[in-house]
């Protein structure tokens, strides 16, 4: 008896999200077929743009890394009960610590540089996330709008330096002077003939960040603390767990990941911080978070979805008369089903009397 | 630097500080009940946005504001049935809002008007005196909140419901109807603002131009204690700081870093009196009916 | 005469325990009739279901003779039923007269005719003697004349039935006689007064007639002036058959224990342990018997370090560990066993492996380096879930699906693992089923016999005083004796939890194995 209650509330863990993308698609469809085109040859567009031919599929798994690592950033966090909506500010800091640090220092080995350059945002995003982890350990402040003025701030803070710091002379658009080659993260492309997407070996590092998430929460003390703060924070306390101590680390952690995120465009994608790089990689962070219902693989397997739709969402614009930002309103259709489980349940679950 | 305060300075903060204490009223309704606002941002975005297209298609803005006003009641309402009926998580759900509408408005602008940031201009709200109208409309609405509040019996339940929701269901308040009201209420107040927004002020929408505005309004109700006359003392404020920032800028310091003032003022004021400010004592915690 | 209110063979079931077995009470005009029992006797459900708030499953209720059927309280109130329940509702920053008209407020136009609802609540008030100020904000007033906006509140919607649910619970004695001189004012001018309580005093000083229960039925209804405190306190704990527990005499040893003069405020500065002196031995279990809410769960987080001890000592094998973190008593060897093993001792969405080591995963052999050893957690689980007979699929299972028996002993197998030199077990029997208990109690007596300290804290008074060697009373945050288990009566004890302290009874041989009282 106690199997079936297992698996089955493990059943219902995959149906929300599988449901919320059912749903969303089916609500997108009908906002396509309103605009006067066909759903079909639309989603069609959308498949064709992600995974059509290597380089396309290439293409998907690079717009999907950043979303990995601010998916996981935002993960973890909330397997604590927090709710770190300040991942794009965090991760901006971090990408500017990388640009920084990237672009001078020299005469440095790879060996070095590159670890240095990482490291560097890994704690500019750390340093980011301190100050709303502070006010929240220890003040008790909601975490929700500290962090989003952070971003907001983040923003401003990132315009000024690159915009009259940092410029490099001669460009368009404001952007850093570029990476040098030994702070890179190495291209695919530059050993694939005919490749244009700029994959990198940020990929397998977000990779291996998912795996280490993974490591963390459920093989070792620090993730067993975290896990049982955000289940149950007053059965924590009684078992001797320093509550407030764990929320700061939990934070700083995610500030970590955001940082590495922003390490991964500037040192492997771009080689240089251009003003608006990130089409708000942090936000979606959060929505592919919680698609993958916080776990790492799921978190994976949200961000390469989401990868997918944003880059059929250009060839979608390309081939047809609808705007690649359909893409953007089927994201937050999605994610709103699955803040809204309960709706979903309520649709897809056959009537249960006294569920689980 | 003297030439910085003077009469237009004064001008540009009741400006600023409108669309503010106007959602901040609004999210003061909802959260009186019991109900966490983290969507004013998306509801005034969406407003912001339904009041220029509405103006655009019939050249009459007084028409956008009623669209406004319709469409964040549609997006509050929304949240409404998700948050009290399926006890769904209201930050969650919040957040989802602010997204959908963020990512709706882009869309609809590519749809209905062809363009990425901006769109076409349309007839604005005329100039009265001073002001648009909306401006004037706002001190209106606050004395309308603190009397309907503190004055009629419908403000006395709000409150009820916000504080002990089980004390008002044993004396026979219809709790679950209390939040709703309040909620749509909120939207239709976050529409009014955004409409502000975009043709109150500028006579165009411009992609996520609330800017964070959502935020800060709920940062004035929290600052101003969850009372009309403390959320328009505290959006005044804001005001200022938004008016001011932009007159600083060319005045030799950076621009950009200016542009972080409202931000770090509205951190810097929560972290100095939240720990001290009174909730409403059932706020966000859903209320399950027997 | 006929009675005001019938309530007729009235049964009402919730999973797992029959809160009202064919419970019957009548109240006649102008009485007050108390209701006495135990916790978990069914006084509550029973006017619960008064109220509107439970239906029966069976039974009937009758008002003035006719039947009528109550589905929500605001139906209660039409029929003239009011309820003033132990924790009251009460809207805190809002004032006296807004608290009393909310949900029936006097209008003028759409405004709220503040003025009118000033004077009715003063002409109510007045009528019935009860002195508030319309004024007044509830935060401020003290909790006395609090409850007098709450009885003033069913009164402004004309109830002639009257409950109070434990109105003395929170009252200092002064505000518990104002209270009874307003109990008599109202029933003089003709309400009926149910009386729910557990203090037998106060039974004896108000009351007309009382209807003791226990267990969800009804053990009898006498007139108060043919019967005295002992014989109700016999009818409340009966003489049930105890599970007997068998145990060889204590052999005792050193002071493993030792509280002095410990004094802990709640937050509006009321003291809620009001300077308990204990000690415990190795090699004993002292019981902490009383009802509920009279200091036990604030003294354990005293002693766990959850909650500040404002003065007084604790210490434990002679150091004092007063106010220290809660991982550091824990690591001095005091196991714990929460009160309430979902909200407190458990994660129920963690694998019966996971929590079989909370509390200690940081500790080798269970990690090393920050790393789990997860082979070492389960072998340490499955040799656990075989030792203490764990009843669940696997290892892995949730503990959420696990029974409360089995939820119980998994932190009961954590806990004695660590062979702590106290064991602090709080109502270690709560929601656990009969075969469960008596291994929770086998092994409770293995490890004093194993020379620990137990501190044994149960409203249940058989299995207090079966299982302990020593039994200390505790009352308002007090200590109102402490005696050997096997030289009192259930009566005495009854006596005591009721508030009349040890000296003031004869118990033999209490002063040669007592300590500090």
């Amino acid at each position: 008896m106690a199997d079936k209650t297992r698996t089955s509330s493990e059943r219902l863990e995959l149906l929300v999200p599988l449901g919320a993308i059912a749903l969303g698609l089916l609500v997108g469809a009908v906002i396509i077929a309103l605009m006067g085109e066909n759903p079909l040859r639309a989603y069609m567009a959308l498949f064709m743009g992600a995974f059509g031919n290597f380089n396309r599929l290439l293409g998907t798994l690079t717009r999907a890394t950043p979303i990995i690592v601010t998916g996981l950033a935002v993960a973890l966090p909330f397997r604590a009960g927090l709710f770190n909506i300040g991942v794009e500010g965090q991760m901006l800091m971090g990408a500017l610590a990388a640009a920084v640090v990237g672009s001078n220092f020299s005469g440095l080995p790879m060996v070095v540089h590159l670890p240095l350059a990482m490291l560097a945002a890994a704690l500019g995003g750390a340093l980011w996330a301190l100050i709303p982890a502070w006010l929240k350990a220890r003040r008790g402040i909601h975490e929700v709008i500290n962090t989003i003025m952070m971003n907001f701030i983040a923003n401003a803070v990132l315009a000024y330096l690159v915009v009259e710091v940092l410029r490099q002379p001669g460009e368009m658009i404001p952007k850093t002077p570029p990476v040098l080659a030994t702070a890179q993260l190495a291209r695919f492309s530059d050993f694939l003939p005919g490749i244009t997407a700029r994959l990198n070996v940020g990929f397998v590092i977000a990779l291996l960040v998912a795996v280490a998430v993974y490591y963390l929460l459920w093989r070792t003390t620090i993730g067993y603390e975290i896990r049982a703060v955000g289940l149950n924070a007053r059965a924590a306390a009684y078992a001797g767990i320093n509550v407030p101590r764990q929320i700061m680390l939990v934070m700083v952690l995610s500030g970590v990941l955001a940082g590495l995120a922003g390490a991964e465009r500037i040192l492997g994608f771009d080689r240089t911080l251009a003003l608006g790089f990130s089409p708000g990689f942090g936000f979606e962070g959060i929505a592919v978070a919680l698609l993958g219902r916080n776990h790492p693989l799921g978190v994976v397997l949200a961000a390469l979805l989401f990868g997918a739709l944003s880059s059929g969402g250009v060839w979608l614009s390309f081939t047809t008369d609808i705007p690649a930002d359909v893409v953007v309103v089927l994201q937050a259709i999605i994610i709103f089903f699955v803040a809204a489980d309960q709706i979903v349940r309520a649709v897809i679950l056959p009537k249960k009397k006294g569920a689980a | 630097m003297g030439s910085v305060f003077d009469i237009t300075l004064l001008m540009a903060t009741i400006r600023s500080a409108t669309p503010l204490v106007i959602a901040a009223l609004g999210g003061l309704f909802a959260e009186r009940s019991g109900v966490v606002n983290i969507a004013l941002e998306g509801k005034m975005l969406i407003g912001a946005f339904a009041a220029v297209v509405v103006a655009f298609y019939t050249g009459n803005p007084w028409l956008g504001v009623l669209a406004a006003l319709l469409t964040g009641a549609l997006m509050a309402a929304i949240l409404a049935v998700v948050s009290i009926k399926y006890s769904a998580n209201q930050v969650v759900s919040g957040v989802a809002i602010n997204m959908l509408a963020a990512g709706l408005t882009v869309f609809l602008m590519h749809v209905f008007f062809g363009t990425a940031g901006t769109s076409p201009s349309v007839e604005r709200l005329p100039t009265l005196g001073l002001f648009t109208p909306i401006v004037y409309l706002a001190p209106v609405l606050v004395a309308l909140t603190f009397v309907v509040l503190y004055r009629t019996p419908w403000g006395l339940r709000i409150r009820a419901v916000g504080e002990h929701p089980k004390a008002a269901a044993t004396v026979g308040v219809n709790v679950a109807a209390t939040r709703y009201v309040c909620v749509v209420l909120s939207g239709m107040f976050a529409g009014l603002a955004g409409a502000h927004l975009s043709i109150g002020t500028l006579s165009v929408f411009v992609r996520d131009m609330t800017a964070g505005r959502g935020f800060i309004a709920l940062a004035a109700l929290i600052f101003g204690k969850w009372h009309p006359l403390g959320a328009l003392a505290a959006a005044l404020l804001f005001g200022f700081s938004e008016a001011l920032q932009i007159r600083l800028q060319g005045g030799g310091l950076p621009t950009q870093l200016i542009q972080a003032v409202p931000y770090i003022f509205t951190m810097v004021v929560l972290a100095g009196f939240v720990g001290r400010a009174t909730a409403p004592a059932a706020l966000g915690e859903p209320f399950k009916e027997e | 005469m006929q009675p005001i209110l019938e309530m007729r063979h009235i049964h009402k079931r919730f999973p797992g325990v029959l809160a009202s077995d064919d419970v019957s009470i009548n109240l006649f005009p102008g009485e007050i009739l108390a209701i006495i029992g135990e916790n978990g006797a069914g006084k509550s459900t029973l006017m619960n279901i008064l109220f509107g708030l439970y239906q029966p499953d069976e039974g009937q209720i009758l008002i003035k003779g006719e039947p009528v059927k109550i589905l929500n309280p605001s139906q209660a109130i039409t029929k003239g039923i009011g309820m003033v329940h132990q924790h009251f509702m009460l809207v805190n920053p809002f004032t006296v007269a807004e608290n009393i008209v909310l949900g029936a407020e006097p209008r003028q136009g759409v405004f709220l005719n503040i003025d009118y609802a000033r004077r009715s609540v003063s002409e109510v008030s007045q009528r019935y003697g009860l002195k508030v100020k319309p004024d007044a904000k509830i935060e401020d007033l003290p909790v006395g004349v609090q409850q007098r906006v709450e009885i003033l509140k069913i009164l402004y919607r004309g109830a002639e039935i009257i409950v109070l649910d434990e109105p003395t619970a929170v009252l200092t004695p002064q505000e518990i006689k104002e209270l009874y001189a307003i109990m008599q004012n109202l029933t003089a001018q003709g309400k009926s007064i149910v009386f729910i309580t557990h203090k037998l005093n106060e039974v004896m000083a108000t009351s007309h007639r009382v209807t003791v229960m226990r267990r969800g039925r009804v053990i009898g209804t006498v007139a108060t002036k043919d019967t005295t405190p002992a014989e109700l306190a016999n009818m409340m704990v009966g003489r049930q058959v105890l599970l007997q527990v068998e145990k060889t005499p204590a052999v005792v040893g050193d002071t493993i224990l030792a509280i002095e003069g410990l004094v802990a405020k709640d937050l509006s500065g009321e003291r809620v342990l009001d300077g308990i002196s204990l000690d415990i031995r190795a090699g004993e279990i002292l019981g902490i018997a009383g009802v509920e809410g009279n200091g036990q769960t604030e003294l354990v987080e005293v002693l766990t370090g959850l909650r500040r001890a404002t003065s007084g000592t604790v210490r434990l094998n002679g150091a004092d560990i007063t106010n220290l973190a809660t991982r550091e008593i824990r690591e001095r060897k005091v196991g714990h066993i929460p009160e309430d093993r979902q909200k407190r001792g458990l994660e129920l969405d963690f694998t019966v492996q996971e929590n079989l080591v909370f509390g200690f995963h940081y500790q080798r052999p269970f990690s090393a380096h920050g790393l789990l050893n997860l082979a070492v957690i389960k072998r340490h689980a499955e040799r656990l879930i075989a030792e203490f007979d764990i009843r669940t699929p696997h290892s892995e299972t949730p503990a959420r699906s696990l029974s409360g028996g089995n939820q119980q002993k998994i932190i009961i197998a954590r806990e004695l693992y660590q062979e702590p030199d106290l064991l602090i077990a709080a109502q270690p029997s709560r929601g656990v089923d009969i075969g469960a208990i008596e291994f929770i109690h086998r092994r409770l007596v293995e490890h004093r016999d194993s020379g620990k300290a137990v501190l044994l804290i149960s409203p249940e008074l058989s299995e207090v005083v079966s299982l302990s060697d020593r039994v200390a009373v505790i009352y308002e945050g007090q200590i109102m004796g402490v005696v050997a288990s096997n030289a009192v009566t259930e009566e005495q004890l009854g006596l005591m939890m009721a508030g009349i302290k040890s000296e003031h009874l004869h118990i033999a041989a209490q002063r040669s194995t007592a300590d500090g009282r």
